[in-house]
């Protein structure tokens, strides 16, 4: 088989693995022999990464639909732990510690989320004499729950946000709080994380909203719908300290920036902050430490906090797992959090000191996920038909995916983690820029487009952000890059080359090479962008040279424009990019569909269609009829696949704009539908737990 | 003839500027006086240079009134259609300066009822280049008499299409035609008739392509139903054999132009049509690319510079057929990771969607696919399906272009509805094209292969020349758990005997061991072996024995 497939899970993951060695033997080694991964995705390739290089073997559990995913052909062996709903593998405890049992592992490295913070799974484990790489249950416990871990911090001396210590229950009893706080409140799961389970409130109603929806989220993400309230600091900036420490002492690492959010879920983090002084960042990391060292804490975690534009901070939580941006914190102090996680939980003190952790450059990570960002990022679903990741100096990518997988709804969208770093916060940007440039994912929506767009925005660049960033910049939503008549000028350079070259391509044929004398290509074309139109005239360079040309842009009269013409030298082509050299800058497109007269090509992040006709072609085109796009209006269209939970309206009913509608749960978000304008509804065509497809019509109108 | 030339881009940039500026101005003669002063002769001057301009100037009238054809009022209630001009549209689907004229001056002969008499008779006819190969063009110009077929219009079609069959190119009609030259009479008909034989004769011998570009109803329809290929325009142009009032005089239904021949309809319902663009422009702008891909004729390979590699690996593949035999993947993905660069040139992407057909280049060769789809009607055979890949395998066939196949082939579709419209009798079709086929035939099973339809499928025993399967492979008579229902009647534990005749036949050993499959290859080095087989097969000689023709089941 192996000669056929270039897969090795084929055959290890087949059941009944006879290695009967017992797990609680003492082993002659410094280090456990074999690790068992309890996660999915990019995380779990992170760890085995780690696992490989200090040659531990690894044991990758998954779901019957993950048994291609990339996790499964890094490890050393795969389990089958369940169906594909989280709740039936990735958190089936019982099915996990067989797994462990068949294969043997001495630990377990639980990544983040799915049982990261399970208190229950780390004393199943405990039972068992295997050791989780994390925190024992205790701190987990303490630290874990929003609550507890509040009123431990207020202890150890850490400054906290106002709000309401203690559960909320009873919708009466949360809006008479959040009055005593003031508004805007936020309420949140107490096991909540990744921004589900959480919403900002700022009026009675939009508590008796949130509430009910954070608490069903919470309910079907985490299992425990026990709820919490605080005060909402607008405009602060999410500042997190990592800590490590080995049940001693907690060191503290420098602090990263995670203040571009959107939906509470961070999207690109940065490390160091930009905002933060040297004694801003001592005082935050000693009282991340004196936070750890009150519970005795053992492992990797993180203490979150808010910093308001004074810089003052305030305690949010801490989570006792690995971080999903733990990457840009290993690349500005260099070392790998992860092995210092196993070391620690296989009992080894650690060898780095407080001295130890300096600030080496700037480090940024993007995530991108398979989402929409012209639809206010709703999940994207579906094939990733082509992915070319980028590489070269200052560039990491922790992915969990290759080309061929499958984004369902059963898990996290997120592709992959993009980090950039360099000596300071501008190359790390710059390389970030490049990154995306050279990110090529088709087959689903994603929000590279967005990334690409924040990397230019001025208050980014400048390093004023803050959680509101997201809302601030992009108050209508994003709508994609806008491109200068400079870019829109490169644009059709870049659209007529590649046609000139389509047809040079073309003019290969037998026949025409046959020809005494043959065809060759035109080289006058009208480039359309938008509503600019660009007469280009493209003249090969004198030397000879294939892949240098001189551009002239052209007047109406067909006369080359004065001082319009511009050298441009093609250095790298392939079917998916196009790299080329503009005059003296470099210039990277992406090609993403050929069109019969257009190509789609994404360029500074956003795709749009440049469209390249001959003289006649665009003397002419003026007679073709516009082609009407149809009209949806009087429908309400599910704005992404998932189940509809429920409907607030029913036929007959008469509602106003903004009103809900109906309810649509995707990647476990609850997502609420609303009346699109002032009307009657006429129809609903779809019933409660129904699965609906992308713009498939829910409710029809009057 | 170089004077001709001149003037005819002389006055077809006037003719544009006038379109543009709306008025009309007569064009010069001056292209012809300044051309014939070096021949002239002090002794007699005056006789001559008066006798030859009067010539050049009746030359000079007549090739303007071709040009300008039904006049600028019809010209603009063509554009305002979304309808280009005859001239228009050929200078479109020819290279630059390509083309060259025949018969503009040609004019009809009738004396009956006044018929106006526009020189050219309205349609345009020559032969040029596209992308430097050689076509022959007619186009249609139904601002003359609604582009209306008289006798004379019709010779003129005949003589390029003769001309197109004695030098082996191929011949592209832009339609665009009331129909009959009623005036004319049974003349037109015999003019119909004429193209219909030399469409018949050309059969095979060169590619014919129909682009239907305004109406074409009636016995018109036929031309263009022999030829290769039709492509549409969308909303501007139909086909029928009788039109919306003749159906409601008869029938009392009311349907439009649109719904009953119109782009959408023979692309998706009947399968009369092939391809169907937005506009003119679109439109033209793929036949070329079209044009580009075929061969000229059977004695020509379709061939041009490779522009990817041959032993390009694509590890997706190994991973792309699901585990669940009942679920869908997509086939048209299969082809364009093999082909060069991902590209496919897909023949009724909208018709009998259940199969696939089209071209893509390997190492720059153009090879026909044809592919079963499990993501339509499990990838069956149904009656749409033979009928399109049989006229497919057999254009392949008579062009000598390679035929790559796909096997994912779950059997005939059952039911009532295809046993009663003749599913026997169009399955056969397949059956009979790819058996006949003497080109090239490269299969490979990706998953199912089952029953009858396994045998249709390009087949070791149908002479495919190479036959692969990958390791997902399955070659059996049925399914297993119709099988297992007939072999163990009911008795004992289905899951079981599902079990075992999955062992025993749900994968390609079985074939492997008896030689119907070559060999069972990883998925990712697909296109290395198309590739190389093609190299192999590039001298193949096979040929059907000696026969008038073979009778095909029709």
């Amino acid at each position: 088989m192996n000669r056929l497939f270039n897969i090795q899970s084929v055959i290890k993951k087949q059941v009944g693995w006879s290695n009967s060695r017992s797990f609680h033997s003492t082993s002659p080694n410094f280090m456990f022999e074999k690790i068992l991964i309890a996660n999915r995705g990019e995380i779990a390739c992170r760890v085995m990464e780690t696992c490989q290089k200090m040659g531990i073997k690894t044991v990758a559990i998954h779901s019957d639909v993950d048994k291609n995913a990339k996790h499964v052909q890094l490890a050393d062996e795969a389990i089958c732990v369940g169906p594909a709903p989280t709740s039936e593998s990735y958190l089936n405890i019982e099915a996990i510690i067989e797994a462990i049992k068949m294969t043997g592992a001495q630990a377990v490295h639980p990544g983040y989320g799915f049982l990261s913070e399970n208190a229950k799974f780390v004393k199943e484990l405990e039972k068992i004499g295997v050791t989780f790489i994390g925190p024992g249950s205790y701190a987990m416990h303490a630290l874990g729950d929003k609550i507890e871990s509040k009123r431990i911090a207020k202890e150890a001396g850490v400054s906290v946000v106002p709000g309401f210590i203690g559960e909320v229950d009873g919708i009466d009893h949360v809006i008479k709080i959040a009055n005593d706080i003031g508004y805007p409140v936020m309420v949140k799961a107490s096991a909540g994380g990744g921004g589900k389970g959480m919403r900002i409130c700022r009026n009675d109603e939009d508590v008796k909203i949130g509430f009910r929806l954070s608490k069903q989220e919470a309910k079907s993400s985490f299992g425990d719908d026990r709820m919490l309230i605080e005060k909402y600091i607008e405009h602060g900036r999410h500042i997190e300290i990592q800590i490590l420490s080995d049940g001693d002492n907690a060191l503290y690492f420098p602090e990263r920036e995670c203040s571009i959010q959107r939906r509470n879920q961070k999207v690109i983090e940065e490390a160091p902050s930009s905002f933060i002084t040297p004694e801003v960042r001592e005082r935050m990391g000693k009282e991340a430490a004196a936070l750890a060292n009150k519970v005795g804490y053992k492992s990797a975690g993180t203490v979150e906090f808010l910093v308001d534009s004074e810089r003052n901070h305030y305690f949010l939580e801490m989570n006792t797992r690995l971080q999903v941006e733990h990457p840009i914190t290993e690349e500005i102090t260099k070392q790998d959090l992860v092995e210092h996680m196993i070391r620690v939980a296989y009992g080894e003190k650690l060898k780095i000191k407080q001295e130890d952790l300096k600030i080496h450059g700037w480090a940024m990570e993007s995530r991108v996920y398979a989402e929409d960002p012209y639809r206010n990022f709703l999940p994207s679903i579906g094939r990733i038909k082509k992915y070319i990741r980028p590489s070269g100096t200052g560039v990491r990518i922790d992915g969990g995916i290759f080309e061929g997988a499958e984004i369902s709804t059963y898990y996290d969208p997120l592709i992959s983690k993009l980090i950039t770093y360099g000596e300071d916060r501008k190359t790390a940007i710059t390389r970030m820029k490049r990154a995306l440039d050279e990110y090529f994912i088709e087959g689903v929506n994603h929000n590279v487009p967005f990334l690409r767009d924040v990397m230019e925005n001025k208050d980014f660049m400048e390093g004023d952000i803050n959680t509101s960033f997201i809302p601030q910049e992009y108050p209508e939503g994003f709508k994609g890059y806008n491109f200068t008549p400079k870019q829109i000028q490169s644009l059709s350079i870049a659209g007529v080359l590649l046609r000139f070259i389509e047809q040079h391509k073309s003019l290969t044929n037998s026949s025409n090479s046959n020809r005494t004398s043959s065809v060759s290509p035109d080289i006058v074309y009208i480039a359309k962008v938008g509503n600019v139109s660009s007469p280009l005239q493209f003249v090969p360079s004198e030397d000879g040279s294939n892949n240098k040309f001189f551009a002239q842009f052209l007047n109406e009269e067909g006369d080359a424009i004065k001082d319009s013409d511009v050298t441009v030298e093609l250095v790298d082509s392939t079917p998916q990019f196009m790299k080329l050299k503009i005059g003296s800058s470099i210039h990277r497109f992406q090609i993403h569909k050929k069109g019969i007269t257009s190509f789609t090509i994404q360029y500074h992040g956003t795709k749009i269609p440049v469209t390249v006709l001959s003289p006649e072609e665009d003397s002419l085109s003026k007679y073709m009829p516009v082609k009407k796009s149809v009209d949806n209006s009087n429908s309400l269209l599910s704005p992404m696949p998932g189940t509809v939970l429920s409907f607030a309206v029913k036929p007959g009913d008469k509602v106003v704009v903004g009103q809900e509608l109906c309810i649509v749960e995707a990647m476990k978000m609850q997502n609420v539908l609303r009346a699109p304008r002032d009307c009657e509804i006429k129809s609903i065509t779809v019933k409660p737990g129904q699965v609906v497809a992308v713009d498939e019509v829910l409710v029809e109108f009057k | 003839m170089l004077g001709r030339r001149l003037l005819n881009k002389t006055t077809l940039s006037i003719l544009k500027q006038q379109t543009k500026t709306g008025s009309l101005v007569c064009s010069s003669k001056k292209c012809f006086s300044t051309t014939t002063t070096a021949t002239k002769e002090p002794f007699k001057a005056v006789r001559i240079e008066s006798q030859i301009d009067r010539v050049l100037g009746r030359i000079q009238e007549e090739s303007d009134r071709a040009e300008l054809g039904g006049g600028i009022k019809r010209i603009d209630a063509q554009h305002a259609k979304g309808k280009l001009l005859a001239r228009e549209r050929i200078e479109l689907l020819l290279d630059e300066g390509s083309f060259r004229e025949y018969d503009m001056l040609v004019t009809h002969r009738c004396q009956d009822f006044n018929v106006e008499k526009i020189p050219g008779d309205g349609v345009v006819t020559g032969h040029g280049t596209i992308n430097g190969k050689l076509v022959f063009v007619f186009s249609q110009d139904s601002t003359v008499n609604g582009g209306s077929l008289s006798e004379a219009h019709a010779e003129k079609i005949c003589k390029i299409m003769d001309k197109a069959m004695l030098v082996g190119a191929p011949v592209i009609g832009l339609n665009d035609s009331g129909g009959a030259r009623i005036q004319e009479g049974i003349a037109s008909l015999a003019g119909y008739a004429e193209v219909f034989q030399r469409n018949v004769m050309a059969s095979g011998v060169i590619p014919q392509i129909s682009v239907i570009m305004g109406p074409c109803a009636g016995g018109a329809v036929y031309s263009p139903a022999i030829t290769d290929y039709i492509f549409m325009v969308k909303d501007t142009s139909y086909l029928f054999v009788t039109g919306p009032d003749v159906v409601k005089s008869v029938t009392n239904q009311e349907i439009s132009q649109e719904g009953l021949g119109g782009a959408k309809v023979h692309t998706t319902k009947s399968g009369v049509a092939h391809l169907a663009f937005d506009n003119d422009i679109e439109c033209l702008r793929k036949v070329r690319e079209f044009v580009t891909l075929l061969p000229s004729n059977p004695n020509e390979t379709a061939i041009r510079e490779p522009f990817d590699s041959p032993s390009r690996e694509d590890e997706v593949l190994d991973d792309i057929i699901p585990d669940d035999p009942n679920k869908p993947y997509d086939m048209k993905e299969v082809i364009e990771r093999i082909t060069d660069e991902g590209e496919f040139f897909e023949i009724q992407p909208d018709f009998a969607k259940n199969i696939i057909v089209g071209y893509g280049r390997m190492e720059g060769r153009t090879v026909g696919f044809v592919a079963n789809q499990p993501k339509e009607l499990a990838g069956c055979l149904d009656i749409d399906a033979s009928v399109k890949a049989a006229r497919f395998v057999r254009f392949c066939d008579c062009f000598n272009i390679p035929i790559v196949t796909l096997v994912d082939v779950p059997g005939f579709l059952p039911g009532t509805n295809q046993e009663h419209n003749g599913i026997i009798r169009h399955g056969a079709k397949l059956l009979y094209a790819y058996a006949e086929a003497t080109v090239p035939k490269i299969s490979i099973i990706t998953r199912k292969a089952y029953g009858g339809a396994y045998d249709v499928m390009s087949s070791k025993h149908l002479r495919g020349d190479t036959n692969y399967s990958w390791p997902t492979g399955q070659v059996a008579v049925m399914g297993s758990k119709g099988a297992v229902e007939i072999i163990f009647r009911g008795k004992g534990d289905i899951k079981e005997q599902e079990q075992i005749y999955n062992d025993k036949f749900a994968n390609p050993l079985p074939a492997a061991r008896r030689g119907f499959i070559d060999d069972i290859i990883p998925p990712r080095l697909t296109r290395q072996y198309i590739c190389e087989d093609l190299e192999m097969l590039k001298n193949k000689k096979l040929s059907n024995p000696a026969k008038k023709h073979g009778n095909i089941v029709l």
